[in-house]
Protein backbone atom coordinates (compact mmCIF):
# COMPACT_ATOMS: atom_id res chain seq x y z
CA UNK A 1 0.00 0.00 0.00
CA UNK A 2 2.82 2.40 0.91
CA UNK A 3 4.37 1.88 -2.53
CA UNK A 4 1.09 2.75 -4.27
CA UNK A 5 0.64 5.84 -2.09
CA UNK A 6 4.22 7.05 -2.67
CA UNK A 7 3.87 6.69 -6.45
CA UNK A 8 0.40 8.29 -6.38
CA UNK A 9 1.56 11.33 -4.41
CA UNK A 10 4.52 11.77 -6.72
CA UNK A 11 2.25 11.57 -9.79
CA UNK A 12 -0.09 14.13 -8.26
CA UNK A 13 2.85 16.38 -7.45
CA UNK A 14 4.18 16.16 -11.00
CA UNK A 15 0.79 17.11 -12.45
CA UNK A 16 0.19 20.05 -10.14
CA UNK A 17 3.64 21.44 -10.95
CA UNK A 18 2.79 21.44 -14.66
CA UNK A 19 1.48 24.74 -15.99
CA UNK A 20 -0.69 23.03 -18.62
CA UNK A 21 -2.98 21.80 -15.85
CA UNK A 22 -3.59 25.35 -14.64
CA UNK A 23 -4.26 26.51 -18.17
CA UNK A 24 -6.94 23.85 -18.63
CA UNK A 25 -8.41 24.68 -15.23
CA UNK A 26 -8.42 28.42 -15.97
CA UNK A 27 -10.19 27.93 -19.32
CA UNK A 28 -12.76 25.68 -17.62
CA UNK A 29 -13.49 28.35 -15.01
CA UNK A 30 -13.76 31.01 -17.72
CA UNK A 31 -16.34 28.84 -19.50
CA UNK A 32 -18.34 28.40 -16.29
CA UNK A 33 -18.21 32.14 -15.55
CA UNK A 34 -18.96 32.98 -19.20
CA UNK A 35 -22.03 30.75 -19.24
CA UNK A 36 -23.84 33.59 -17.41
CA UNK A 37 -23.32 35.84 -20.42
CA UNK A 38 -24.28 33.18 -22.94
CA UNK A 39 -27.44 32.64 -20.88
CA UNK A 40 -28.29 36.33 -21.16
CA UNK A 41 -28.46 35.98 -24.93
CA UNK A 42 -31.24 33.40 -24.70
CA UNK A 43 -34.84 33.88 -23.84
CA UNK A 44 -36.25 32.24 -20.75
CA UNK A 45 -34.34 29.32 -19.26
CA UNK A 46 -31.21 31.19 -18.20
CA UNK A 47 -30.28 28.80 -15.37
CA UNK A 48 -30.60 25.79 -17.64
CA UNK A 49 -27.92 27.21 -19.95
CA UNK A 50 -25.62 27.83 -17.00
CA UNK A 51 -26.20 24.28 -15.76
CA UNK A 52 -25.77 22.80 -19.24
CA UNK A 53 -22.57 24.63 -20.10
CA UNK A 54 -21.20 24.17 -16.59
CA UNK A 55 -21.65 20.38 -16.55
CA UNK A 56 -20.24 20.16 -20.07
CA UNK A 57 -17.17 22.10 -18.84
CA UNK A 58 -16.64 19.69 -15.92
CA UNK A 59 -16.83 16.77 -18.34
CA UNK A 60 -14.83 18.11 -21.31
CA UNK A 61 -12.00 19.70 -19.37
CA UNK A 62 -11.81 16.63 -17.14
CA UNK A 63 -11.48 14.55 -20.30
CA UNK A 64 -8.71 16.84 -21.54
CA UNK A 65 -6.78 16.35 -18.29
CA UNK A 66 -7.35 12.59 -18.28
CA UNK A 67 -5.96 12.38 -21.81
CA UNK A 68 -3.13 14.92 -21.47
CA UNK A 69 -1.81 13.63 -18.16
CA UNK A 70 -2.83 10.00 -18.59
CA UNK A 71 -1.38 9.09 -21.96
CA UNK A 72 2.24 9.85 -21.01
CA UNK A 73 1.93 8.67 -17.42
CA UNK A 74 3.78 5.38 -17.88
CA UNK A 75 5.52 5.91 -21.22
CA UNK A 76 7.30 9.04 -19.97
CA UNK A 77 8.78 7.10 -17.07
CA UNK A 78 10.07 4.47 -19.47
CA UNK A 79 11.34 6.97 -22.03
CA UNK A 80 13.18 9.03 -19.40
CA UNK A 81 14.33 5.83 -17.69
CA UNK A 82 13.08 7.01 -14.30
CA UNK A 83 11.26 3.68 -14.14
CA UNK A 84 14.59 1.81 -13.76
CA UNK A 85 15.36 3.35 -10.38
CA UNK A 86 11.76 3.10 -9.29
CA UNK A 87 11.33 -0.58 -10.11
CA UNK A 88 14.67 -1.36 -8.45
CA UNK A 89 12.95 -0.39 -5.18
CA UNK A 90 10.80 -2.85 -3.24
CA UNK A 91 7.75 -1.94 -5.35
CA UNK A 92 5.84 -4.49 -7.42
CA UNK A 93 5.06 -3.51 -10.99
CA UNK A 94 1.32 -3.65 -10.40
CA UNK A 95 1.78 -1.28 -7.48
CA UNK A 96 3.55 1.15 -9.79
CA UNK A 97 0.60 1.08 -12.23
CA UNK A 98 -1.95 1.32 -9.42
CA UNK A 99 -0.03 4.26 -7.92
CA UNK A 100 0.16 6.07 -11.24
CA UNK A 101 -3.58 5.59 -11.73
CA UNK A 102 -4.39 6.68 -8.18
CA UNK A 103 -2.32 9.84 -8.70
CA UNK A 104 -4.22 10.59 -11.89
CA UNK A 105 -7.52 10.07 -10.04
CA UNK A 106 -6.38 12.60 -7.43
CA UNK A 107 -5.70 15.14 -10.18
CA UNK A 108 -9.08 14.44 -11.81
CA UNK A 109 -10.82 14.60 -8.43
CA UNK A 110 -9.26 17.99 -7.69
CA UNK A 111 -10.33 19.25 -11.12
CA UNK A 112 -13.92 17.99 -10.69
CA UNK A 113 -14.08 19.57 -7.23
CA UNK A 114 -12.86 22.97 -8.45
CA UNK A 115 -14.84 23.21 -11.70
CA UNK A 116 -17.88 21.37 -10.33
CA UNK A 117 -17.80 23.61 -7.25
CA UNK A 118 -17.75 26.67 -9.50
CA UNK A 119 -20.80 25.39 -11.42
CA UNK A 120 -22.71 24.76 -8.19
CA UNK A 121 -21.77 28.26 -6.98
CA UNK A 122 -22.84 29.84 -10.27
CA UNK A 123 -26.23 28.11 -10.14
CA UNK A 124 -26.72 28.99 -6.48
CA UNK A 125 -25.91 32.62 -7.27
CA UNK A 126 -28.86 32.62 -9.67
CA UNK A 127 -31.04 31.63 -6.75
CA UNK A 128 -31.66 28.06 -7.91
CA UNK A 129 -31.14 24.80 -6.01
CA UNK A 130 -27.90 23.19 -7.16
CA UNK A 131 -28.15 19.91 -5.25
CA UNK A 132 -29.67 18.06 -8.23
CA UNK A 133 -26.41 18.58 -10.12
CA UNK A 134 -24.29 16.73 -7.57
CA UNK A 135 -25.11 13.16 -8.78
CA UNK A 136 -24.37 14.23 -12.37
CA UNK A 137 -20.99 15.67 -11.32
CA UNK A 138 -20.20 12.52 -9.32
CA UNK A 139 -20.94 10.34 -12.36
CA UNK A 140 -18.76 12.58 -14.54
CA UNK A 141 -15.93 11.70 -12.15
CA UNK A 142 -16.70 7.99 -12.54
CA UNK A 143 -16.70 8.40 -16.31
CA UNK A 144 -13.32 10.17 -16.13
CA UNK A 145 -12.03 7.29 -13.99
CA UNK A 146 -12.96 4.84 -16.77
CA UNK A 147 -11.31 7.01 -19.44
CA UNK A 148 -8.21 7.46 -17.24
CA UNK A 149 -7.89 3.67 -16.86
CA UNK A 150 -7.80 3.34 -20.65
CA UNK A 151 -5.20 6.14 -20.85
CA UNK A 152 -2.99 4.26 -18.36
CA UNK A 153 -3.53 0.98 -20.23
CA UNK A 154 -2.51 2.48 -23.58
CA UNK A 155 0.35 4.38 -21.95
CA UNK A 156 1.78 1.16 -20.57
CA UNK A 157 2.57 -0.22 -24.02
CA UNK A 158 2.56 2.59 -26.57
CA UNK A 159 3.69 6.16 -27.16
CA UNK A 160 1.64 9.18 -26.02
CA UNK A 161 0.23 10.00 -29.48
CA UNK A 162 -1.16 6.53 -30.12
CA UNK A 163 -2.32 6.37 -26.51
CA UNK A 164 -4.20 9.67 -26.94
CA UNK A 165 -5.83 8.46 -30.17
CA UNK A 166 -6.83 5.21 -28.48
CA UNK A 167 -8.21 6.91 -25.39
CA UNK A 168 -10.27 9.44 -27.33
CA UNK A 169 -11.52 6.65 -29.62
CA UNK A 170 -12.71 4.66 -26.59
CA UNK A 171 -14.42 7.77 -25.21
CA UNK A 172 -16.27 8.44 -28.46
CA UNK A 173 -17.15 4.78 -29.04
CA UNK A 174 -18.20 4.50 -25.40
CA UNK A 175 -20.81 7.18 -25.99
CA UNK A 176 -21.98 5.48 -29.18
CA UNK A 177 -22.16 1.95 -27.84
CA UNK A 178 -25.96 1.97 -28.28
CA UNK A 179 -25.37 2.29 -32.02
CA UNK A 180 -23.70 -1.13 -32.22
CA UNK A 181 -26.89 -2.64 -30.84
CA UNK A 182 -28.95 -0.71 -33.37
CA UNK A 183 -26.67 -1.62 -36.26
CA UNK A 184 -26.76 -5.28 -35.27
CA UNK A 185 -30.52 -5.40 -35.78
CA UNK A 186 -30.22 -3.95 -39.29
CA UNK A 187 -27.59 -6.23 -40.77
CA UNK A 188 -27.77 -9.83 -41.85
CA UNK A 189 -26.53 -12.54 -39.46
CA UNK A 190 -22.82 -13.26 -39.86
CA UNK A 191 -19.46 -11.76 -39.06
CA UNK A 192 -20.83 -8.21 -38.96
CA UNK A 193 -23.33 -9.09 -36.27
CA UNK A 194 -20.73 -10.92 -34.22
CA UNK A 195 -18.47 -7.86 -34.43
CA UNK A 196 -21.32 -5.61 -33.29
CA UNK A 197 -22.03 -7.97 -30.40
CA UNK A 198 -18.39 -8.03 -29.36
CA UNK A 199 -17.99 -4.24 -29.55
CA UNK A 200 -21.23 -3.70 -27.69
CA UNK A 201 -20.14 -6.07 -24.95
CA UNK A 202 -16.49 -4.98 -24.67
CA UNK A 203 -16.64 -1.20 -25.02
CA UNK A 204 -17.73 0.77 -21.97
CA UNK A 205 -21.27 2.08 -22.10
CA UNK A 206 -20.42 5.63 -21.08
CA UNK A 207 -23.98 6.84 -21.67
CA UNK A 208 -24.92 5.00 -18.50
CA UNK A 209 -22.70 7.46 -16.65
CA UNK A 210 -24.19 10.52 -18.34
CA UNK A 211 -27.13 11.97 -16.42
CA UNK A 212 -26.38 15.58 -17.28
CA UNK A 213 -29.63 16.12 -19.21
CA UNK A 214 -31.75 14.71 -16.38
CA UNK A 215 -29.94 16.88 -13.83
CA UNK A 216 -30.36 20.04 -15.91
CA UNK A 217 -34.07 19.44 -16.47
CA UNK A 218 -34.68 18.41 -12.88
CA UNK A 219 -35.76 14.85 -13.74
CA UNK A 220 -35.37 12.71 -10.64
CA UNK A 221 -33.12 9.66 -11.00
CA UNK A 222 -33.64 6.76 -8.59
CA UNK A 223 -30.69 6.39 -6.27
CA UNK A 224 -30.51 2.69 -7.17
CA UNK A 225 -29.90 3.59 -10.82
CA UNK A 226 -27.17 6.03 -9.84
CA UNK A 227 -25.49 3.50 -7.55
CA UNK A 228 -25.66 0.80 -10.23
CA UNK A 229 -24.15 3.17 -12.81
CA UNK A 230 -21.34 4.15 -10.42
CA UNK A 231 -20.63 0.48 -9.62
CA UNK A 232 -20.62 -0.35 -13.35
CA UNK A 233 -18.04 2.39 -14.00
CA UNK A 234 -15.89 1.41 -11.03
CA UNK A 235 -15.77 -2.26 -12.01
CA UNK A 236 -15.07 -1.38 -15.61
CA UNK A 237 -12.17 0.90 -14.64
CA UNK A 238 -10.80 -1.80 -12.32
CA UNK A 239 -10.91 -4.40 -15.10
CA UNK A 240 -9.02 -2.10 -17.48
CA UNK A 241 -6.48 -1.35 -14.77
CA UNK A 242 -5.90 -5.06 -14.13
CA UNK A 243 -5.26 -5.46 -17.86
CA UNK A 244 -2.77 -2.57 -17.70
CA UNK A 245 -0.98 -4.31 -14.81
CA UNK A 246 -0.79 -7.57 -16.79
CA UNK A 247 0.65 -5.74 -19.81
CA UNK A 248 3.17 -3.86 -17.68
CA UNK A 249 4.19 -6.99 -15.79
CA UNK A 250 5.30 -8.58 -19.07
CA UNK A 251 7.20 -5.58 -20.35
CA UNK A 252 10.95 -5.58 -20.76
CA UNK A 253 12.92 -2.40 -20.22
CA UNK A 254 15.66 -2.83 -22.76
CA UNK B 1 29.02 -17.78 2.96
CA UNK B 2 26.10 -17.63 0.56
CA UNK B 3 26.80 -15.28 -2.33
CA UNK B 4 24.90 -11.99 -2.48
CA UNK B 5 24.66 -12.14 -6.26
CA UNK B 6 24.65 -15.39 -8.19
CA UNK B 7 24.46 -15.47 -11.98
CA UNK B 8 24.44 -18.86 -13.69
CA UNK B 9 24.66 -19.40 -17.45
CA UNK B 10 22.86 -16.19 -18.18
CA UNK B 11 21.86 -15.60 -21.78
CA UNK B 12 19.92 -12.58 -22.95
CA UNK B 13 19.12 -11.46 -26.46
CA UNK B 14 16.98 -8.61 -27.71
CA UNK B 15 14.76 -8.73 -30.71
CA UNK B 16 15.35 -6.13 -33.38
CA UNK B 17 12.95 -3.49 -34.60
CA UNK B 18 9.52 -4.92 -35.52
CA UNK B 19 10.74 -8.25 -34.18
CA UNK B 20 13.14 -8.76 -37.07
CA UNK B 21 16.53 -10.21 -36.20
CA UNK B 22 18.00 -10.45 -32.76
CA UNK B 23 21.03 -9.21 -30.91
CA UNK B 24 22.77 -11.36 -28.35
CA UNK B 25 23.65 -9.07 -25.46
CA UNK B 26 24.91 -11.55 -22.87
CA UNK B 27 25.94 -15.14 -23.54
CA UNK B 28 26.56 -17.87 -20.96
CA UNK B 29 27.62 -15.54 -18.17
CA UNK B 30 28.27 -17.01 -14.73
CA UNK B 31 29.62 -15.16 -11.74
CA UNK B 32 29.01 -14.80 -8.04
CA UNK B 33 29.60 -11.90 -5.71
CA UNK B 34 30.41 -12.61 -2.06
CA UNK B 35 29.27 -10.49 0.91
CA UNK B 36 31.54 -7.53 1.63
CA UNK B 37 33.20 -7.50 -1.79
CA UNK B 38 33.75 -4.66 -4.20
CA UNK B 39 33.17 -6.32 -7.54
CA UNK B 40 33.79 -4.57 -10.83
CA UNK B 41 32.06 -5.59 -14.03
CA UNK B 42 34.32 -4.20 -16.71
CA UNK B 43 34.11 -4.02 -20.46
CA UNK B 44 33.97 -1.65 -23.41
CA UNK B 45 30.72 0.01 -24.45
CA UNK B 46 28.22 -2.54 -25.70
CA UNK B 47 29.85 -5.43 -23.84
CA UNK B 48 26.62 -6.36 -22.04
CA UNK B 49 27.31 -4.72 -18.67
CA UNK B 50 24.08 -2.74 -18.44
CA UNK B 51 22.04 -5.71 -19.70
CA UNK B 52 23.55 -7.85 -16.96
CA UNK B 53 22.59 -5.23 -14.36
CA UNK B 54 19.07 -4.98 -15.80
CA UNK B 55 18.60 -8.72 -15.42
CA UNK B 56 19.90 -8.42 -11.85
CA UNK B 57 17.26 -5.78 -11.12
CA UNK B 58 14.46 -7.76 -12.75
CA UNK B 59 13.98 -5.14 -15.47
CA UNK B 60 14.48 -7.73 -18.21
CA UNK B 61 13.96 -11.48 -18.13
CA UNK B 62 16.81 -13.81 -19.03
CA UNK B 63 16.34 -16.07 -22.08
CA UNK B 64 18.19 -18.78 -20.21
CA UNK B 65 20.03 -19.19 -16.92
CA UNK B 66 19.28 -18.03 -13.40
CA UNK B 67 19.98 -14.89 -11.46
CA UNK B 68 19.52 -14.47 -7.72
CA UNK B 69 19.93 -11.63 -5.22
CA UNK B 70 20.32 -12.86 -1.63
CA UNK B 71 19.14 -16.25 -2.92
CA UNK B 72 15.88 -14.87 -4.36
CA UNK B 73 14.68 -13.96 -7.81
CA UNK B 74 15.11 -10.22 -8.45
CA UNK B 75 11.45 -10.15 -9.54
CA UNK B 76 10.50 -10.72 -5.88
CA UNK B 77 9.88 -7.49 -4.01
CA UNK B 78 11.64 -8.90 -0.92
CA UNK B 79 14.87 -9.42 -2.89
CA UNK B 80 14.99 -5.71 -3.68
CA UNK B 81 14.41 -4.62 -0.07
CA UNK B 82 18.13 -4.76 0.74
CA UNK B 83 19.26 -3.27 -2.56
CA UNK B 84 20.40 0.20 -3.60
CA UNK B 85 20.78 1.10 -7.27
CA UNK B 86 22.21 3.95 -9.30
CA UNK B 87 21.50 3.80 -13.05
CA UNK B 88 23.86 4.92 -15.80
CA UNK B 89 23.52 8.64 -16.71
CA UNK B 90 20.71 8.97 -14.21
CA UNK B 91 17.75 11.15 -14.94
CA UNK B 92 15.35 11.73 -12.11
CA UNK B 93 12.05 13.55 -11.64
CA UNK B 94 13.28 17.06 -12.37
CA UNK B 95 10.25 18.77 -10.83
CA UNK B 96 11.33 17.56 -7.38
CA UNK B 97 13.89 19.12 -5.07
CA UNK B 98 16.73 16.96 -3.77
CA UNK B 99 14.95 16.49 -0.44
CA UNK B 100 11.59 15.66 -2.03
CA UNK B 101 13.32 13.18 -4.31
CA UNK B 102 15.05 11.40 -1.44
CA UNK B 103 11.83 11.48 0.57
CA UNK B 104 9.99 9.66 -2.24
CA UNK B 105 12.56 6.86 -2.22
CA UNK B 106 12.48 6.70 1.57
CA UNK B 107 8.71 6.24 1.37
CA UNK B 108 9.12 3.43 -1.16
CA UNK B 109 11.26 1.68 1.43
CA UNK B 110 8.56 2.09 4.04
CA UNK B 111 10.47 4.48 6.31
CA UNK B 112 8.38 6.72 8.55
CA UNK B 113 8.55 10.53 8.30
CA UNK B 114 11.01 11.04 11.19
CA UNK B 115 13.31 8.29 9.96
CA UNK B 116 13.18 9.66 6.41
CA UNK B 117 14.13 13.15 7.59
CA UNK B 118 17.04 11.76 9.61
CA UNK B 119 18.38 9.62 6.75
CA UNK B 120 18.01 12.41 4.19
CA UNK B 121 20.11 14.73 6.38
CA UNK B 122 22.79 12.07 6.62
CA UNK B 123 22.74 11.22 2.92
CA UNK B 124 22.86 14.89 1.84
CA UNK B 125 26.03 15.38 3.90
CA UNK B 126 27.53 12.15 2.73
CA UNK B 127 27.32 13.04 -0.99
CA UNK B 128 28.17 16.72 -0.45
CA UNK B 129 24.88 18.35 -1.43
CA UNK B 130 24.51 20.52 1.68
CA UNK B 131 23.07 23.90 0.70
CA UNK B 132 21.34 22.48 -2.41
CA UNK B 133 18.58 20.57 -0.62
CA UNK B 134 15.79 22.85 -1.86
CA UNK B 135 17.07 23.18 -5.44
CA UNK B 136 14.88 21.50 -8.08
CA UNK B 137 16.75 18.68 -9.79
CA UNK B 138 16.24 20.34 -13.17
CA UNK B 139 18.78 22.96 -12.08
CA UNK B 140 21.37 20.36 -11.10
CA UNK B 141 24.55 19.75 -13.08
CA UNK B 142 25.33 16.23 -14.25
CA UNK B 143 27.71 15.66 -11.36
CA UNK B 144 25.10 16.81 -8.84
CA UNK B 145 22.46 14.53 -10.32
CA UNK B 146 24.96 11.69 -9.95
CA UNK B 147 25.43 12.68 -6.29
CA UNK B 148 21.73 12.80 -5.52
CA UNK B 149 21.40 9.45 -7.29
CA UNK B 150 24.08 8.01 -5.03
CA UNK B 151 22.31 9.44 -1.98
CA UNK B 152 19.15 7.70 -3.16
CA UNK B 153 21.02 4.41 -3.57
CA UNK B 154 22.52 4.39 -0.06
CA UNK B 155 20.10 6.30 2.17
CA UNK B 156 18.11 3.23 3.24
CA UNK B 157 21.29 1.46 4.36
CA UNK B 158 21.15 -1.40 1.82
CA UNK B 159 23.37 -4.48 2.11
CA UNK B 160 24.02 -4.52 -1.63
CA UNK B 161 24.68 -1.47 -3.77
CA UNK B 162 24.58 -1.84 -7.56
CA UNK B 163 26.06 1.08 -9.50
CA UNK B 164 25.99 1.39 -13.29
CA UNK B 165 28.97 3.47 -14.44
CA UNK B 166 29.12 5.50 -11.21
CA UNK B 167 32.22 7.47 -12.26
CA UNK B 168 31.24 8.38 -15.81
CA UNK B 169 30.63 12.07 -16.34
CA UNK B 170 32.32 13.09 -13.10
CA UNK B 171 35.35 15.35 -12.74
CA UNK B 172 38.50 14.00 -11.00
CA UNK B 173 37.32 15.30 -7.61
CA UNK B 174 33.91 13.68 -8.06
CA UNK B 175 35.48 10.39 -9.12
CA UNK B 176 37.71 10.44 -6.08
CA UNK B 177 34.70 11.07 -3.83
CA UNK B 178 32.76 8.20 -5.39
CA UNK B 179 35.74 5.90 -4.87
CA UNK B 180 36.00 6.98 -1.25
CA UNK B 181 32.29 6.46 -0.78
CA UNK B 182 32.49 2.93 -2.23
CA UNK B 183 35.41 2.11 0.07
CA UNK B 184 33.51 3.52 3.06
CA UNK B 185 30.51 1.31 2.18
CA UNK B 186 32.81 -1.70 2.06
CA UNK B 187 34.22 -0.76 5.46
CA UNK B 188 30.64 -0.92 6.77
CA UNK B 189 30.37 -4.47 5.46
CA UNK B 190 28.31 -3.67 2.36
CA UNK B 191 28.66 -5.46 -0.95
CA UNK B 192 29.23 -3.26 -3.99
CA UNK B 193 28.75 -4.43 -7.57
CA UNK B 194 29.46 -1.86 -10.22
CA UNK B 195 30.04 -1.62 -13.93
CA UNK B 196 32.67 0.64 -15.39
CA UNK B 197 34.84 1.26 -18.36
CA UNK B 198 37.12 3.55 -16.34
CA UNK B 199 39.77 0.99 -15.49
CA UNK B 200 41.97 3.12 -13.26
CA UNK B 201 39.11 3.63 -10.82
CA UNK B 202 38.26 -0.05 -10.83
CA UNK B 203 41.89 -0.95 -10.30
CA UNK B 204 42.09 1.22 -7.21
CA UNK B 205 39.11 -0.19 -5.36
CA UNK B 206 37.97 -3.60 -6.69
CA UNK B 207 38.54 -6.82 -4.80
CA UNK B 208 37.54 -8.81 -7.84
CA UNK B 209 36.72 -7.98 -11.44
CA UNK B 210 35.00 -9.65 -14.36
CA UNK B 211 35.87 -8.59 -17.88
CA UNK B 212 33.04 -8.79 -20.35
CA UNK B 213 33.44 -8.46 -24.10
CA UNK B 214 30.64 -8.86 -26.63
CA UNK B 215 28.44 -10.49 -24.02
CA UNK B 216 30.95 -13.14 -22.98
CA UNK B 217 33.02 -13.34 -19.85
CA UNK B 218 36.72 -13.06 -20.80
CA UNK B 219 38.37 -13.06 -17.38
CA UNK B 220 37.28 -13.16 -13.78
CA UNK B 221 39.14 -13.11 -10.49
CA UNK B 222 41.21 -11.07 -8.07
CA UNK B 223 43.23 -8.32 -9.70
CA UNK B 224 46.57 -9.65 -8.43
CA UNK B 225 45.73 -13.08 -9.82
CA UNK B 226 44.72 -11.77 -13.22
CA UNK B 227 47.60 -9.42 -13.77
CA UNK B 228 51.14 -10.75 -13.85
CA UNK B 229 53.01 -9.98 -10.58
CA UNK B 230 56.30 -9.74 -12.47
CA UNK B 231 57.45 -6.28 -13.50
CA UNK B 232 57.10 -6.20 -17.25
CA UNK B 233 59.54 -3.31 -17.47
CA UNK B 234 61.57 -0.95 -15.30
CA UNK B 235 61.76 2.76 -15.98
CA UNK B 236 64.88 4.63 -14.93
CA UNK B 237 65.43 8.39 -15.03
CA UNK B 238 69.06 9.26 -15.69
CA UNK B 239 70.81 12.61 -15.39
CA UNK B 240 73.94 12.82 -17.50
CA UNK B 241 75.15 10.58 -20.29
CA UNK B 242 73.70 7.13 -20.99
CA UNK B 243 76.35 4.79 -22.45
CA UNK B 244 75.45 3.26 -25.83
CA UNK B 245 75.81 -0.30 -24.56
CA UNK B 246 72.87 -0.05 -22.12
CA UNK B 247 69.83 -2.09 -23.29
CA UNK B 248 66.27 -0.74 -23.53
CA UNK B 249 64.47 2.20 -25.04
CA UNK B 250 65.35 5.76 -24.20
CA UNK B 251 63.55 9.07 -24.40
CA UNK B 252 64.63 12.64 -23.70
CA UNK B 253 62.63 14.31 -20.90
CA UNK B 254 61.79 18.05 -21.14
CA UNK B 255 64.20 18.80 -18.27
CA UNK B 256 67.13 17.28 -20.16
CA UNK B 257 67.19 13.96 -18.26
CA UNK B 258 66.71 10.64 -20.05
CA UNK B 259 63.93 8.13 -19.42
CA UNK B 260 65.30 4.67 -19.92
CA UNK B 261 62.93 1.70 -20.23
CA UNK B 262 64.63 -1.57 -19.30
CA UNK B 263 63.11 -4.96 -20.21
CA UNK B 264 63.09 -6.19 -16.56
CA UNK B 265 64.79 -6.13 -13.14
CA UNK B 266 67.63 -8.36 -14.42
CA UNK B 267 68.76 -5.55 -16.69
CA UNK B 268 68.77 -2.98 -13.88
CA UNK B 269 72.08 -3.72 -12.09
CA UNK B 270 74.28 -3.79 -15.24
CA UNK B 271 72.59 -0.62 -16.52
CA UNK B 272 73.10 1.28 -13.26
CA UNK B 273 76.75 0.16 -13.12
CA UNK B 274 77.37 1.33 -16.71
CA UNK B 275 75.63 4.67 -16.16
CA UNK B 276 77.48 5.51 -12.93
CA UNK B 277 80.77 4.45 -14.50
CA UNK B 278 80.10 6.93 -17.34
CA UNK B 279 79.45 9.73 -14.81
CA UNK B 280 75.65 9.73 -14.94
CA UNK B 281 73.35 9.70 -11.88
CA UNK B 282 70.14 7.77 -11.30
CA UNK B 283 67.26 10.13 -10.43
CA UNK B 284 64.53 7.51 -10.10
CA UNK B 285 63.55 3.86 -10.70
CA UNK B 286 59.94 2.68 -11.31
CA UNK B 287 58.97 -0.94 -11.92
CA UNK B 288 55.99 -1.18 -14.34
CA UNK B 289 53.63 -4.04 -13.52
CA UNK B 290 50.86 -5.18 -15.77
CA UNK B 291 47.94 -2.87 -15.14
CA UNK B 292 44.28 -3.65 -15.43
CA UNK B 293 44.35 -1.71 -18.67
CA UNK B 294 47.08 -4.01 -20.05
CA UNK B 295 45.03 -7.04 -18.99
CA UNK B 296 41.90 -5.55 -20.48
CA UNK B 297 43.53 -4.81 -23.81
CA UNK B 298 45.20 -8.25 -23.83
CA UNK B 299 41.89 -10.04 -23.22
CA UNK B 300 40.00 -8.01 -25.78
CA UNK B 301 42.77 -8.48 -28.33
CA UNK B 302 42.62 -12.22 -27.72
CA UNK B 303 38.85 -12.23 -28.10
CA UNK B 304 39.12 -10.41 -31.41
CA UNK B 305 41.73 -12.88 -32.68
CA UNK B 306 39.54 -15.83 -31.66
CA UNK B 307 36.63 -14.22 -33.44
CA UNK B 308 38.59 -13.84 -36.66
CA UNK B 309 39.83 -17.45 -36.48
CA UNK B 310 36.35 -18.84 -36.00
Amino acid sequence: MRGILAVALNTFREAIRDRVLYLILAVALVVVAGSRFVAMLTVGSEVKIVKDLGLAAVSIFGLLIAVFVGVSLVSKEIERRTVYTLLAQPVARWQFIAGKYAGLLMVLGANVLVVGGAVLAAVALLGEGAAALVPAIALIFVELAVVAAFAVLFSSFTNPILAAVGTVAVYVAGHLSWSFDLLRKRIAPGAGRVLCDVLHAVLPNLDRLDVKAEAVHGVAIPSGTLAAAAAYGAFYALAVLVLACVVFERREFA
Amino acid sequence: MAPVIEIRNLRKSFRGHLGIGSHLAVDDLSLSVQPGEIYGLLGPNGAGKTTTLKVLLGLVKPDRGTVTLFGRSPREVAARQRLGFLPENPYFYDYLTAVEFLDLYGRLHGLDAAERARRIEKAIDRVGLRGREKTPLRKFSKGMVQRVGLAQAIQHDPDLVILDEPMSGLDPVGRREVRDLILALKAQGKTIFFSSHILQDAEMICDRVAILFKGRLRAVGRLDELTSPEAKSVEVTVRGPVPAGVAGGRRENPDGSTLLTLPGFDALAPAVAAITAAGGTIAGVWPRRESLEDLFLREIGRAQVEERVS
